[in-house]
């Protein structure tokens, strides 16, 4: 059985500063896998790494069979491999709707059109809608972005990701800063994404993390410490040592 | 029927601007002056507006058109619509040529290159007096009768006119561009261009386009410049050109394709009014206009008309209330 998303060895350092060492990560279809670490771990260059905003020193990026490691952002996107931002990265001064719509113009291949207005295009915006709806987002539509509290926010960062119609969408820190009910909507959007969507989510967020992960993989300094199932890394003494135990509560640890 | 109701709103704004024929019949040279700067400062609200790329040296294109119209007279060639075409491409062409160099700019690198370009052309242009004619520019040149019917004349009728029809087609043109998925597409990536790489978007191809596209509505305005006046100064490359735009755009309000028609026609009677009350001072003027617009709201003349309307309905709202 081969992997949706395999990643083969990824170093990549700094100078002599190694902030990812010799990562080895499968993603199965349908696989829904959270990585945790302390701050630091380098779980966010990890996801940069993917998404091909940095580029790595070392290893390998497979993505359904084939070599990305070279590819461009934008042909990661084309594949299916999604990416959100754990600091908002959204159009600020657009609506929530426009900036589905510039997402899904992109997805569906008509921005180079600049002639049909987008307005006449009908099936753009029913999919706009859909997707709103789906994130529980339908009463925000006209509303300026920089308008929105933040939690509503996170949620057209998710919108966004899901426009594209990913096969491997990579969220990171979905619920950070977030109010319990939009974490709840992020959660439940999750849910509803088709079953052959790859998941691969940071968060420090342990409820979030068992209620959305059927397996966990702890970053620690660069290199992962542990796999597993989440009881498995939860109850592993090592995992308590370097992260959990340090926060204090393993139940509900919580960082910035 | 709101639809409608704005049709024809339009179309009366378009057909009052026409009747200055009439109206000012001894001012068409000064109204056609405007007519070509506001083309010019459209051409940079589209750049500058939408896809929010700052250009300190928008001259250079619209010099391209002045001069390409200008040899394109003195070469035999004097039909005035396709030479006008011919001087826009030309215009497009030399944006094609650079675009990709300068576009991987952005910010007050961008401004710095985009400023030093229009420098130099300034400089080359001066110095090969052969071509440009030098500070004496091009003269003696003149262009064949609109349709092989309108003859151009001292008092403008023609001029201003033709000058109006290429300003409403390309205020219709851009308005068209704008609302088009392309227009978002340029709207996203002045927003956030790491994010519209992101989800896939070809930020640097859009953008050589836009590019493209403004210098070609640039150029045309130049060209408009040189056909309606047969005569070519050196002053179309000079940065005061480029400056002048961006201070037009600002004040009649950036990105909203009426603010850049409103910002050249109040930036360039308040100049003719001010200079003729003192020659030496009047950019004083200017600059207490400039300051008191962008100090009272944000999104110039435009803006503030916005706001106004805004507070205007609400208050009826809140009173039928």
């Amino acid at each position: 059985m081969s992997a949706l998303l395999e990643i083969i060895g990824l170093q990549k350092s700094f100078g002599g500063l190694v902030v990812t060492d010799d990562i080895h990560l499968a993603l199965e279809a349908g696989a829904r896998h959270a990585l945790i670490g302390p701050n630091g771990a380098g779980k966010t260059t990890l996801v940069g790494l993917l998404s091909g905003i940095i580029a790595p020193t070392s290893g390998q990026i497979l993505l359904a069979g084939s070599d990305i490691t070279r590819w461009t952002p934008q042909d990661r996107v084309k594949a299916g491999l999604v990416r959100t931002f754990q600091i908002n990265s959204l159009f600020p001064g657009l609506t929530v709707q426009q900036n589905v719509l510039l997402a899904l113009s992109e997805h569906l291949g008509a921005s180079a059109q600049f002639w049909r207005p987008i307005g006449a295009q009908r099936a753009l915006f029913d999919r706009a809608r859909a997707v709103l709806d789906w994130v529980g987002l339908g009463a925000y539509t006209d509303r300026r972005v920089s308008d929105l509290p933040y939690g509503p926010q996170r949620l057209v960062e998710f919108a966004i990701a899901l426009s594209l119609e990913p096969k491997v969408l990579l969220l990171d820190e979905p619920a950070a800063g977030v109010p319990a009910a939009d974490a709840a909507r992020l959660l439940a959007a999750i849910e509803q994404l088709p079953s052959d969507v790859a998941v691969l989510m940071i968060e420090h967020d342990m409820r979030l993390v068992r209620r959305f992960a059927r397996s966990v993989t702890v970053l620690v300094g660069g290199s992962i410490l542990v796999s597993g199932s989440p009881d498995e890394v939860m109850s592993d003494a090592e995992v308590h040592r370097v992260y959990l135990g340090r926060a204090g509560d393993a139940g509900g640890a919580r960082h910035a | 029927m709101s639809r409608a109701l704005a049709l024809i709103a339009r179309a009366a704004i378009w057909l009052s601007l026409a009747a200055v024929v009439l109206i000012f019949p001894d001012e068409l040279s000064f109204a056609t002056a405007i007519v070509v700067m506001a083309l010019f400062a459209l051409s940079l609200d589209l750049l500058l507006g939408y896809a929010g790329i700052i250009s300190m040296g928008h001259a250079v294109f619209f010099g391209i058109g002045a001069y390409a119209a200008g040899w394109l007279a003195l070469a035999g060639w004097q039909e005035p619509l396709s030479a006008l075409f011919l001087a826009a491409l030309a215009a497009a062409l030399a944006a094609l040529a650079i675009g990709p160099l300068l576009l991987r700019f952005t910010g007050l690198p961008l401004i710095m290159v985009t400023f030093v370009l229009g420098v130099i052309l300034y400089e080359a242009a001066n110095k090969a007096t052969a071509i440009t004619g030098g500070d004496n520019g091009l003269t003696g040149f003149g262009f064949a009768p609109l349709f092989g019917v309108f003859r151009w004349s001292v008092f403008n009728r023609v001029e201003y006119l033709y000058a109006l029809a290429f300003l409403c087609a390309a205020y219709h043109l851009t308005r068209r561009i704008v609302a088009s998925p392309f227009g978002l597409a340029l709207e996203g990536i002045r927003e956030n261009a790491t994010r519209m790489m992101l989800v896939g978007a070809p930020v640097r191809k859009h953008l050589l386009r836009v590019y493209v596209l403004s210098a070609f509505l640039a150029g045309l305005a130049g060209a408009l410049g040189t056909v309606t006046t047969r005569f070519v100064s050196l002053s179309v490359f000079s940065i005061n050109s480029s400056i002048d735009v961006v201070v037009m755009l600002v004040l009649g309000g950036v990105a909203s394709l009426h603010g850049p028609i409103i910002g050249a026609a109040v930036y360039m009677i308040v100049h003719h009014l001010a200079a003729q009350w003192n020659p030496y001072h009047w950019m004083f003027v200017i600059g207490a206009l400039l300051l008191l617009v962008v100090r009272i709201g944000r999104g110039g003349i435009v803006g503030i008309i916005a706001a106004l309307a805004k507070r205007d309905r609400d208050a009826a709202r809140s009173h039928a209330r």
